[in-house]
């Protein structure tokens, strides 16, 4: 038997009354589940999840990302999500009337965009749009990068953690699934997030996070509030 | 192996030169996380041996003809430092040292859930900094522990050891000197849980009945290795998650 938040290693075996291995681990011949992963244990209602501390993103249908053009070809933009394998932006899913050959003028390399996973095949290659409510080039902000697997943390529940950095540093912020996220405000806030970022980064494992958080973040507000007067 | 020499192995007491027992491992010590730029990595030092893995990937494979459709490939490369040795080793590749990094990719394989990821690649560097007899097994249990720390999908960890055979009787970790003038030598890496073996190699001669004890010493060891790197890895996070609770 397993408890939320216990750390287990690849090959443990991993289960918990009344609920269903699903995400990190992986069945046994004998029937039992073990985790595939070093990490912690996530017990919900119905599932158990082995989370691990770090690992790259794998794209999966209908993430929204963030990710950096690194090549411009005849009808497709090249971009890197953070992932083990890049993604690719056809002309025909974004929201402007693109002549083909014609990219630079929209999207060149270096520059950031916010943009849906569309789909996916077999052999991970895959796809990404920026037809969609929201989605859209990066324009100025700061990037910043954590483990993929940490994203949720960073978002909370119902996205509780990252409205509570956003209101306390005044700050918009974006957060991809693929562990980047995107910062923009005055540059003190800035560095004010970020740290507040790293904080929940590092203490993933840990629980009342949410609490320390905001008391963290009173501390901070404060002294900028000192700084400036 | 079997080099004639006047040095006695093993005194009267059956201890051996360096004062430990037939089946009593050399000091082990693992640390992880030791290098930023890598996804995951780990140092160790077991004996005399000190060595550094870092882990990268998975990873697109490049040059592209490496890639399998439908798994990733780990290709893992053992290299030893100039000065790893008593007299300086020609630097880059060579036999041995390809041979040890072939044996380790694919122990390392049959470990990692390969499936996941098609046309990718797992890089392993293993840098051996100071040799001291069972590099491939030290660089190998490292690899494990780097591994799991990259977050990389895992069947099991992977452990290794080994024992030989010295004027005559079958002990655990051979050291240096074990090494060059004992009889044999045999390396070998399991996966703990299912009991696999996934690395065996034998360097001089074992009878049936030697070899099955030395195999068996060797099964023994590995639970205390896998402890080690159990407490390695968990270490850092454990000392976050007590921190933070006793606030």
């Amino acid at each position: 038997m397993v408890k939320t938040r216990e750390i287990v290693f690849p090959g443990d075996i991993v289960q918990a009354e009344g609920t269903k291995p699903r995400n990190g681990t992986y069945r046994n011949s004998d029937g039992t589940y073990s985790s595939c992963y070093f990490g912690t244990v996530q017990v919900s209602e119905q599932f158990l999840d082995v989370v691990p501390f770090s690992g790259i993103y794998m794209p999966r249908r209908g993430d929204k990302v963030i990710g950096k053009i690194i090549d411009v070809g005849p009808s497709m933009w090249v971009i890197d999500i953070n992932s083990a394998y890049n993604t690719l932006l056809h002309i025909n899913d974004t929201p402007w009337r693109v002549n083909p050959g014609d990219l630079k003028r929209f999207l060149g390399v270096g520059d950031y965009v916010y943009a849906k996973i569309m789909s996916v095949n077999e052999i991970r290659e895959s796809w990404v749009t920026l037809k969609d409510v929201g989605l859209r080039k990066m324009e100025g902000g700061h990037i910043t990068s954590i483990a993929a697997p940490k994203i949720p943390r960073i978002i909370g529940k119902g996205g509780s953690m990252v409205n509570m950095i956003k209101d306390a540093t005044s700050t918009r912020i974006v957060v991809g699934q693929n562990g980047l996220i995107w910062i923009d405000g005055a540059p003190e806030n800035v560095m004010v997030a970020i740290s507040a970022i790293r904080m929940v980064e590092e203490e993933a494992h840990t629980t009342g996070l949410t609490d320390r958080m905001q008391k963290y973040l009173e501390e901070k507000k404060g002294e900028i509030v000192g700084n400036s007067e | 192996m079997g080099t004639a020499s006047d040095i006695k192995l093993i005194n009267e007491d059956g201890l051996r030169l360096d004062g430990r027992s037939a089946d009593e491992l050399r000091p082990m010590k693992i640390e992880t996380d030791v290098l930023a730029r890598a996804d995951g990595s780990a140092y160790i030092e077991w004996g005399g041996n000190k060595i550094l893995v870092a882990v990268y990937g998975p990873r697109e494979a490049f040059p592209k003809h490496t890639q399998d459709i439908d798994k990733a490939v780990v290709k893992a490369r053992y290299n030893m430092a100039a000065f790893s040795v008593d007299e300086r080793k020609r630097p880059g590749p060579d036999r041995r040292s390809m041979e040890i990094s072939k044996v380790i990719s694919e122990a390392l394989s049959s470990a990692v859930m390969v499936n996941q990821f098609p046309r990718a690649e797992i890089d392993v560097y293993i840098e051996v900094l100071q040799a001291d007899a069972g590099t491939r097994i030290a660089g190998l249990t490292a690899s494990s522990v780097a591994l799991a720390a990259a977050g990389i999908p895992m069947k099991d960890m992977v452990v290794g050891c080994t024992a030989g055979k010295v004027e005559g009787q079958v002990v655990l970790d051979l050291s240096k000197e074990e090494d060059n003038f004992g009889q044999a030598d045999l390396p070998m890496a399991v996966l703990p849980k299912s009991g696999n073996v996934v690395l065996l190699q034998m360097d001089g001669d074992l009878s049936v009945e030697e070899f099955e004890k030395a195999s068996s010493m060797i099964l023994e060891a590995t639970k205390k290795i896998h402890k080690i790197q159990r407490d390695a890895l968990a270490g850092k996070y454990k000392a976050i998650a007590l921190e933070r609770s006793g606030e």
